[in-house]
Formats: structure tokens, sequence, C-alpha cells
């Protein structure tokens, strides 16, 4: 279950990035971003996502539902 | 080396000195109960005051400690440290203008190397440059490495720089002995709370230790790691200024127990400046419609705090990537894209003459101003007043009413002229023409004083000051600020005790912080 990183929330401020127990998070043209194949949720680690834990701006490290996982439910709604 | 020559060209300028508040404060020692030790005076050597010698010989220099010294001296700040590891309701992490003066707003970020090269470049350029500091746009110790590797290069580059940081204090016990380790001379930390009651005010969440803790628990670990910080930086024996945030109705009374507990705990300094919140701002407290301090609210509190400690009334609120002196940002001469070309050489030689000749103009100017105190002993009256004076530096009224883009405020008394703060406008003309809309605020900015002193006024703002009750002064143009006022106020009282006029309070001003745009 990775959590991404809205762009446009972004600050590029860099909190995150060093706070991350699996190196999943780097800079991209002045914001950061999470390598999905990387993140854990800090499961194992912490009590809590790190990045969420730690990022300035509210709503910003959020799960990411467009992941295969999360798309099951949506169909199932859209069938409804 | 053409830069240091331009430099001296100008330092004539500079080399008068503000000696106002040095004479105010001395005075004012020899003859008020003792209570209000102001920053300059209160010692047997001038501007020293009564701070140890180890103390006064680590912050002469200081243009942010020193407020005699912030005109001579300048300081840069580099913005390497965007990370911050608590949430402020003063602060919106999202916000990035080019035109804003305040603290946590830059226009580029720097990495270690790149910092290093422009604070050689800086230094090379601005000879009078002494302070490297390291403040934010988020917290220099949330981003440890960033920062002490930026130390670290700079020690290399440029080793006679004094280095200082500013931190919120969360991560503080952790680094005082790397803070120790690079030989940082000061260190300033934000203390705007010892009640996380109110600290949950203000601050709703921190980041400690991999959790996030929110309200009065969080405010409890930020206060209780603040002050143990102060504690083991003081018993190191490094300098600890205090910065805290004026919040009205929230930690305005409060911040004078802040004041005992951060003096108790060896704080040498302490500086309480005004909220700046605008709901464009978009912060927390910018949204919900808390507003700022007035100036008069300011002022009643830093003078409340006096007796305890040192305040500190000059700070301009300066950006994390403000460079030169308070007040006259040169940031903008020294960006990234420029300086990558520069082939800086560092010569530290040529800085210390340099510096030595500020000195023996400091010194001169030290002496000569305090044979000239005791001329003035014997006028007491109750009367205070503010006065407030447009000035380019140097001491002097020099500055067109049009053009200012602060005034100084002075409090002027039997004890003398003592500087009490500045007031930042925008300049009533811009490009040659004088524009309705900004007189009312400038007018607004210093409705709390008596008399406003300029090198030269037009007739139209002339008038609408004295509509306003400000008597506008213009025969001490290019005169010096403090025997002119003083001139003035004696004048002044023989109107009142003649009957001419009847001395009458003042209301209060608006603290209204404006971009400031003098690097342009």
């Amino acid at each position: 279950m990775p959590f991404k990183i809205i762009a446009s929330q972004c600050t590029g401020c860099s909190a995150c990035e060093p706070e991350c127990p699996n190196v999943a998070i780097a800079e991209k043209a002045g914001t950061f971003v999470i390598d999905p194949k990387k993140c854990t949720e800090c499961i194992g680690h912490f009590d809590e996502p790190q990045c969420v834990a730690v990022c300035p701006v509210d709503n910003t490290c959020v799960i990411d539902t467009s992941l295969a996982r999360y798309r099951e439910p949506a169909r199932a709604e859209d069938r409804t | 080396m053409d830069a240091p020559t331009q430099q001296e060209a100008s330092s004539s300028a500079i080399e008068i000195g503000e000696i106002t508040r040095v004479l105010a404060k001395q005075k004012g020692c020899g003859t008020s109960s003792g209570s209000g030790s102001g920053w300059a005076g209160c010692g047997s050597q001038a501007n020293r005051g009564d701070l140890p010698a180890e103390t006064w010989e680590k912050v002469k220099n200081h243009p942010c400690y020193s407020e005699e010294a912030h005109h001579h001296y300048a300081r840069m700040h580099v913005a390497v440290a965007p990370a911050c590891n608590i949430k402020c309701n003063y602060c919106n992490r999202k916000y990035d203008c080019a035109n804003e003066s305040r603290p946590g707003v830059v226009s580029e970020r720097l990495t270690p190397e790149q910092a290093a090269k422009k604070v050689a470049a800086v230094a090379s350029t601005i000879p009078q440059m002494t302070v490297l500091g390291i403040a934010g746009p988020g917290d220099p110790l949330a981003n440890p490495e960033k920062t002490f590797k930026t130390f670290e290069l700079v020690r290399e580059a440029a080793p006679d720089l004094k280095l200082c940081l500013s931190t919120n204090g969360l991560a503080l016990p952790d680094y005082v002995d790397t803070i120790t380790k690079f030989n940082v001379d000061h260190v300033t930390i934000t203390i705007n709370m010892i009640d996380p009651v109110i600290g949950a005010k203000i601050c709703p969440w921190i980041f400690y230790k991999h959790k996030r803790y929110a309200g009065i628990q969080a405010a409890k670990i930020l206060t209780d790691r603040q002050l143990q910080g102060l504690e083991m930086l003081t018993a190191r024996g490094i300098l600890c200024k205090i910065n805290s945030v004026m919040i009205p109705g929230i930690n305005d009374r409060h911040l004078l127990e802040v004041n005992k507990a951060v003096k108790r705990r060896g704080a040498f300094l302490h500086n309480i400046m005004p909220l700046i919140s605008s709901p464009e701002h978009g912060t927390v407290f910018g949204l919900n419609g808390q507003r700022g301090p007035t100036a008069r609210e300011l002022k009643a509190l830093q003078d409340g705090c006096e007796g305890e400690m040192r305040m500190m009334r000059h700070c301009r609120q300066c950006r994390a990537d403000a460079v030169g002196l308070l007040g006259e940002d040169r940031r903008a001469e020294f960006t990234t894209e420029k300086l990558m070309d520069i082939d800086v050489k560092y010569d530290v030689e040529s800085r210390k003459v340099y510096q030595a000749k500020i000195e023996e103009e400091r010194a001169a100017k030290s002496t000569a101003e305090r044979a000239d105190l005791t001329k003035r002993a014997d006028s007491v009256s109750d009367i205070k007043l503010l006065v407030a004076v447009a000035t380019k530096g140097a001491g002097l009224i020099n500055e067109h009413f049009g053009h200012a883009k602060e005034f100084q405020v002075y409090e002027l008394s039997s004890d003398g002229a003592k500087f009490v703060g500045h007031r930042r406008i925008d300049p009533y003309c811009q490009g040659g023409y004088a524009e309705e809309g900004s007189l009312a605020t400038v007018i607004e900015a210093v409705s709390d004083c008596h008399a406003v002193f300029i090198a030269k006024i037009g007739s139209r703002p002339r008038t609408e000051l004295i509509k306003a009750g400000v008597e506008p002064v213009d025969e001490y143009a290019h005169e010096p600020i403090d025997t002119s006022t003083v001139a003035w106020f004696e004048a002044y009282l023989d109107r009142v005790s003649s009957g001419a006029i009847e001395h009458e309070e003042r209301g209060d001003a608006a603290i209204r912080p404006r971009p400031l745009t003098s690097a342009a």
C-alpha cells in the first residue's frame, strides 16, 4: 500500500527524504516522489508513515489509490 | 580588487555611525533608577554595557546582536535548510515570494557547496560582512547534514567569519556537541512560550523521535527541549539570543514569564518580534484573522521585559536568504546564476584591514559622543514622546520623506534619544510620482509620533502630516539624529513650559510589514 506525494502540494522542503526507512523518496524537478516499489508504509519500522508525519503540508503524502489493488472496489461500484 | 575599493568609498558614509542610542542609554543609566539597562549603556565602556568582556568581544561586530554594530557590519543567511520539524501557526511552508521580507521566505535554496561559494563571493565583495547565519527557511537542526556541511565548507572558504544559526530548539539538545565542535558563536532559539497550554495554540504539532505529537503534549516536549538546549548551550559558553513572536491574546502577557525563564537560563538577549499576519500569507493565523500587535503594545512589552534583560529592538525580521546590512538587502546581486561564473579570491588580510578601519572610526565616534553627553545632564522633564526619523544611515537625518522605506523611531525624554524600533513603509514617491494611497499608510505608521524628521518634504505630505497631528521637521536636514532630535525636544519642552503649546499624548500606530524592495 504505497504512499505517493502530490506534486502540486509538495514544497520540496526535503523533510520526508531522510525520514524514509526504505530510501524510497527522491527529489525530482524540485519536488519529491516516492518509489512505490520500495514504500512499505513504514510497517515494521515505525508506528506511523514517516513521510505523512513529517510533511508540513497536510494531505500531501497520501495513499496511492491508483495502484492495482485499489482499482477493484472502484470497478465494483461502477457496475452497481 | 575593485569591490573593496568601492566599499571604501562608501565607508565614509557608514563610519559616522549610530551614536544616538549609546548616548541615550549611557545617560539613562546615570540618571534613572537603573531598571532599564538598555543594550548599549550602563557600563564603564561605551557601547559595551554590562556585558562581560568576553561576551562583548563576541557580539560587538555582530549586526544582529549589537544595535550599534548593525550600522557597520553586515551578515548573510544561506538558505540550505528547507525542512522543518514543527508546525507553527504563523508560518506557511508553501509560501515563496521575492518581495517579502519575512523569516522563512526565500527565492532559492542552496546546496552546501553553492552556499559556501556564495558566502566567499559575498564576503569578498562586502568586507564589512562578519557573520554567516543559517536560519532556515525551515529549521537548520531539522537539516543537520546540510547545515553542518555548510559550516564545514564555510570554515574552509572564509575562516574569519563568525557562524550562527537560528533554531526552533526541538532538536537542539541532540546537536549541542556538534554546534560546539563547529565553533558556532551564537545560537538563536525561537521560544514563544513555556506554558504548553499556550504553546498548543501557537504550534499545532511537532515531529519528534519518528512520531507526530499534537496539542499540549507536543508543546510540552517542545518547551522542555528548548529550555534544555538553552541551558546546555549557555553552560558551554555559547551565546544565546531568544526570539519570541508576540501574538496578541495568545502569548503577549505570557512573554514576560518567558523572558524571566530564558534570562534565568543564561540567554543574553531577547528579541520580541511582532506577529506578521495577513490573509495573503496563507498562514493559520493569517487566515483566521489573528491580528499582530500595535506599535504601542509591542513597545510596552519590550519595555516591560527590559528590566529583566537586554532587549533587541532593531530586528528587521529578515528573510532566510538576506544579504548585507540589516534593512538593506543585497541578495539580488548575488544570485546563484551570477555566482557560478565568479572566480572568488578570498583575502582575509584585506578584510581585516577594512574592519580595523571601521573599528577606529567607531572608537573615535564613541569618545566624542560621551563628551557631548555630559553637557545636557540637567534638563529634566516627565514628558516622553516618540519621533520618527527618515535616514539612509550614518546617523544622519538624510532621507526625503517620499523616498523613505522605513522610519527609525526614537523615544525622547530627559534622558536623551533612545532608539525604540523602526517602521517599514512603502515609499510615498515611487519613481518620481507621489502615490496618494500610500500617504495615508505612511502617516498611519507614524501616528504615535509627535514629529517626523526628514531631509526634505513636499507640500502635500507636509499638510497631511500636520493635519494628522504630526509635526514635519526639516530644519535639521543632513544633521546628526541624536543632537537634532534632542535639540528639537528641548525646544518642544520650552514651548510647553511657555504655554505656546500643550503637550498631548499621541495615539497608537500600526506595525505593517511591507515588502522590502530595496535590493531592486
